[in-house]
């Protein structure tokens, strides 16, 4: 285990949490603020035995995911809002034919071509499927660059454990800001796809992949599989409490939103304000239950997002009917400092 | 007399009647591919690639390791396979919607980056599988569901030439375009996929090959006017042959 401390951004933790994790595969398409990842894996992953492609697109980068998964390999792709709505047709046809693969979103404002800022205008896309169909992806929200190199790790577990699409929720913020890291690496499990991967059909019958299901019931049967795997993965579920115990108001934030909120109740801790934090660390599976024990406690809840509101209503579906949340959310093209919550917060404290 | 059966059945090939049209030439084709397969001891290290279109249930007639790509996203899949597991054979199966229209980007960049990958190309000129409407390679004049009138050359413009396309991309090692309309065409269009699969084999490069196809239920006609129609119709706007061959033979 190296304990070196790196310097490096967010982007380059998810590159480098990625190599630790035994990816083999890159694929990407530029998009601004997530180019670091694609640079410095075609810099890196050759060194290691691995290929680097840059596709035509994103369409193409997320079906060269799908098919090096279907070989068993671990293997990635990163884009920023606008790609990854253009790959969501091969998410969800990794999501049905059950296929491990890791996707990054360097969050980015929308709608549209929006701006290069920093936004988590895509939480809905990310948690509630995204793509067309009935599924669900396990979405990871990094809050810092270590967590960063933590979670890609952890993406590329869950993906194999579950055979199901991770993707892993940043933002401009995330990707861009320098901190130091401590690299570990992991146990990269050697034949954990040997059971189901495509290599040729050599001394058994031949394996399909596919998402197609035609016969009476089949569709019902498959649906009903995937749920069930969407229920277990609730073992998964990981949050951040901060100074929640005494607080009368709980703040739910995520990503690098939840953490510069954690700066906003140091400071209104050292005023004497009665708040804590709540940062949902897995997005899917929500840590709803958490919350409602908060909730059921009787406390006040705001969820500050930096949207309109998105992961408000599974924050207001999680706490009701023991609470409501208020809400604040931060609007794009500025990036927002603990300064800019401490009003909403107090505001949302003593109403 | 003794009767020589021309095309015997490869063992990679299912034995169970297939859901295709009477006439249509796709089972054909997925024999062909089978025999060239086992010629060259390949099913058990083949990664196939199906696609989206009247052949998606090529998995139930070829007994080989597939995926099922999304409609026209073959090529990309295929690049991931062998990306992946380059020690593998890989290939695609495109009908001419899937490769020629929607999937024209993927076509032309994995050909273009010189993937080792293969890729059978069935033309038939028309959307099988979703009830005849108008394809890319739709001829001009040709009727189809969603062109009623014929296709009109200024109006949905000429059909794409993909061999002769890929043909001309540097990473391509090898393409050509044959036709199953006849004995002599069919054995031609063999010896084509054969090609088509040794330039990954010999690491040569993408190999290709486009085969003129028919499609009786969609064209209106028996499967012997949909024959004839190949040699009267399709082939002289598709002329047929090699337009890259890189392997020195
Ligand atoms: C994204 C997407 N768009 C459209 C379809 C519908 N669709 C299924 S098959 C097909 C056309 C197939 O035609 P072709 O590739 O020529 O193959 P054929 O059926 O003639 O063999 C279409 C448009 C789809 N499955 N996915």
């Amino acid at each position: 285990m190296s304990k070196k401390r790196l310097f490096v951004k967010g982007n380059e933790a998810i590159a480098l949490g990625a190599l630790a994790a035994g990816c083999k595969c890159y694929f990407g398409y530029p998009i601004t603020p997530q180019n670091d990842i694609p640079e410095f894996m075609s810099r890196e992953l050759p060194k290691k035995g691995g290929a680097f492609v840059q596709a035509e697109s994103e369409v193409a980068a997320a079906n060269m995911l799908l098919g090096a998964v279907s070989a068993g390999i671990r293997a990635m792709t990163s884009s920023s809002s606008p790609g990854i709505s253009l790959k969501q047709e091969a998410i969800s046809y990794m999501a049905g034919s059950e296929l491990p693969g890791v996707i990054v979103n360097m969050n980015r404002g929308g709608p549209g071509l929006g701006d290069i800022g920093p936004s988590q205008g895509d939480y809905f896309q990310a948690t509630k499927g995204g793509g067309h169909g009935d599924y669900r992806l396990l979405v990871l929200g990094p809050g810092t660059v270590q967590e960063a190199y933590d979670l890609t790790i952890k993406a590329f577990d869950l993906a194999f454990k579950y055979k199901n699409p991770v993707m892993i929720l940043g933002d401009a913020i995330l990707g861009q800001m320098k901190e130091p890291i401590t690299p570990w690496e992991p146990e990269v499990p050697e034949k954990e796809a040997k059971e189901w991967c495509l290599e040729g059909a050599k001394g058994r019958p031949p394996r399909v992949i596919k998402s197609l299901y035609l016969e009476d019931g089949a569709l019902a049967k498959h649906n009903l599989k995937l749920a069930q795997k969407y229920a277990e993965m609730k073992k998964e579920i990981l949050f951040e409490e901060f100074l929640t115990q005494d607080a009368s108001l709980i703040v739910v934030a995520y990503g690098s939103i939840g953490r510069i909120v954690k700066s906003t109740i140091r400071t209104l801790r050292k005023q004497g304000h009665k708040v804590g934090l709540f940062r949902p660390i897995t997005l899917y599976p929500f840590p709803s239950e958490a919350l409602q024990v908060l909730a059921k406690e009787g406390k006040k809840f705001l969820t500050i997002e930096h949207n309109l509101g998105q992961m408000v209503e599974d924050v207001q579906l999680a706490v009701c009917p023991y609470a409501q949340t208020d809400f604040h959310g931060h609007l794009p093209g500025n990036l927002p400092t603990p300064n800019d919550f401490e009003e909403p917060i107090i505001k949302a404290l003593e109403k | 007399m003794t009767e020589k059966i021309m095309f015997p059945k490869p063992q990679v090939l299912a034995n169970r009647p297939t859901h295709y049209c009477p006439g249509c030439h796709h089972g054909l084709a997925h024999k062909l591919v089978a025999q060239v397969l086992e010629e060259l001891k390949l099913p058990e290290k083949t990664i196939c690639v199906g696609s989206i279109g009247c052949s998606v249930f090529i998995y139930n007639y070829l007994l080989l390791d597939t995926i099922e790509a999304p409609h026209g996203r073959a090529p990309a899949v295929a690049t991931g396979v062998k990306r992946a597991r380059p020690d593998k054979f890989v290939f695609t199966y495109q009908g001419d919607g899937d490769l020629a229209a929607i999937g024209l980007a993927e076509i032309m960049h994995c050909a273009n980056r010189g993937e080792r990958v293969s890729v059978v190309f069935v033309n038939n000129t028309i959307y099988g599988m979703t009830g005849g409407q108008m394809a890319p390679t739709t001829l001009v004049g040709q009727k189809t569901t969603t062109c009623p009138g014929g296709r009109c050359k200024d109006r949905e413009g000429e059909p794409f030439k993909m061999a002769e396309i890929i043909g001309s991309l540097g990473g391509t090692a090898y393409a050509a375009r044959t036709a199953l309309n006849d004995i002599k065409n069919i054995q031609k269009t063999k010896k084509a996929i054969k090609l088509a699969f040794r330039a990954q084999l010999e690491d040569k490069g993408f190999g290709f090959v486009e085969i003129l196809s028919s499609c009786p239920t969609n064209w209106k006609m028996t499967p012997l006017q949909a024959n004839e129609r190949i040699a009267k119709e399709m082939i002289p706007y598709f002329p047929l042959g090699e337009f890259k061959n890189t392997l020195g033979e």
